[in-house]
């Protein structure tokens, strides 16, 4: 006898699963930014002459390159919010938790960011940011009008594909108990005990979702690379 | 602020009284690395094969190849985790799914973390290998078969031994990577490293020793593989390329 597949608890639980869908892509479009904002700060403080910023920006993204996920999504669920409630004085009602890990998800992912936008700004030849002082900017003008703009032209389909792993990492948010996509589709398999019918969906659905975007990443890549 | 630092927690008898909370610790950190150890070995020879794969004239194998390495990438790890621990025994066969089920819950664990992980990994592996077959000089090929080599002979003598000198630096980031991916497990009560820490928490009630020491064992698993690599990299480093002698 093998296992009799029964698919029906998915179309009463599609609502559901859709809430939590919506969770992880906006985990994943907050993490994103975040990320690419701070991590473009980091990438710019690493390869700064001063050393303290520099210090601070490779120790930054060592520590958090050097520490799984897992851990640091359990740090922020579990740990951090307790250090806050006590330095701040919080309510003891506040439930930072889940806020917080969010806040750490986007604070790891800045980290592989920040390592992807230095080697886009090393990409740039040196010419151009001496053009740039030789014309009379400053450091920030150049950085903003000639470097940033030329190295993420170069690192876009990079930072998609980091985009792509992120929104797979999301589903670890497991361990927070934030009810993403995976937590949702879990849930309902448990309640009907139809655990492999909805571990398959939720399979499907995030190869589905991931196998289309890095094609169009591909896609992308080829139209505007420089032939 | 009001929190009491007690280091000495480690050293105190643990609540099942066989042990001390550093022996907890200590247990966590060896099933860490005995299960990242034996999943790298698994990802190595099945990432060498479809790597390999990859790249011969055969488009059923190059596209089988392909088909494998797109499936292991384009699902979460976790999601993967969860298919080889709760989906696949009830998918095989009863009797083999029933051995599975009745055989001792730590070695079901394992078992599914250890070719999640291999497998989850291979798909990686498998591009990197793919990636330093064709970054090869397209003469060296073509010298193998010019030479009277058949293909496979070809890639035996020719090719693969570059190849495999080639993708050392590039395996050392997926070799951290499965250390630190291997944290994953706890969600299926593996007790690995970062299960322990999160078991520490609810015994001793003193978090952040736990977390500290879990995070810095983490940081120490990782200082030592990169060192080691370091070591190997220099030693197998193709002479005349960058990072060459």
């Amino acid at each position: 006898m093998t296992y009799e597949f029964d698919w029906s608890s998915i179309p009463g639980s599609l609502p559901f699963l859709w809430d939590g869908m919506k969770i992880s892509l906006e985990i994943t479009a907050q993490a994103v930014v975040i990320g690419i904002v701070w991590g473009t700060l980091l990438a710019m403080m690493r390869l700064s002459s001063i050393k303290p910023l520099s210090w601070f920006a490779a120790g930054y993204v060592n520590l958090f390159r050097a520490v799984p996920l897992v851990m640091v999504l359990l740090w922020f669920f579990l740990i951090v919010p307790k250090f806050i409630e006590t330095l701040f004085n919080f309510p003891p009602g506040a439930d930072l938790r889940l806020s917080s890990a969010m806040m750490g998800f986007a604070l790891f992912e800045s980290a592989y960011y920040s390592e992807i936008i230095r080697a886009g700004i090393q990409s740039v030849p040196k010419g151009q940011i001496s053009a740039a002082y030789a014309l009379g900017m400053t450091y920030f003008q150049a950085m903003r009008l000639v470097v940033l703009p030329q190295a993420f032209r170069n690192m876009v389909p990079l930072l998609l594909t980091q985009g792509i792993i992120l929104f797979q990492d999301t589903s670890l948010v497991y361990v927070s108990a934030l009810a993403d996509f995976f937590g949702a589709a879990y849930k309902v398999g448990d309640r009907d005990g139809r655990l492999v019918e909805m571990l398959l969906f939720a399979g499907a659905v995030y190869f589905v979702i991931c196998f289309s975007a890095s094609q169009l990443v591909k896609r992308l890549q080829k139209k505007y690379s420089p032939a | 602020m009001g929190y009491q630092w007690n280091w000495g927690v480690f050293l105190q008898p643990s609540a099942t009284g066989d042990d001390t909370y550093l022996g907890w610790m200590f247990a966590g950190f060896k099933m860490t690395i005995a299960l990242s150890l034996s999943a790298w070995i698994l990802a190595l020879l099945l990432g060498a094969l479809v790597g390999v794969l990859r790249t011969v004239p055969n488009k059923t194998l190059a596209g089988i190849a392909s088909a494998y390495v797109e499936l292991f990438r384009n699902i979460p790890l976790l999601v993967q985790l969860f298919i080889w621990y709760f989906v696949l025994p009830e998918l095989l066969p009863v009797s083999i799914g029933d051995a599975f089920k009745q055989s001792n819950p730590v070695m079901q664990q394992f078992l599914a973390s250890m070719v999640c992980l291999g497998l989850f990994t291979s798909a990686r592996v498998a591009e990197q290998v793919r990636a330093g077959i064709n970054s090869l000089p397209r003469g060296q090929k073509n010298a193998g078969l010019a030479l009277g080599l058949t293909l496979p002979q070809t890639y035996r003598h020719v090719m693969l031994p570059m190849a495999f000198r080639l993708v050392v630096p590039p395996l050392t980031s997926e070799f951290l990577n499965i250390f630190k991916n291997s944290a994953v497990c706890s969600t299926i009560g593996l007790l690995e490293l970062a299960a322990q820490g999160r078991q520490l928490v609810d015994y001793t009630a003193q978090p952040f020793e736990s977390f500290i020491a879990v995070t810095i064992s983490y940081i120490i698993i990782n200082v030592t593989v990169m060192s080691l690599m370091h070591k190997f990299e220099k030693r197998i480093a193709v002479p005349g390329y960058i990072g060459g002698k």
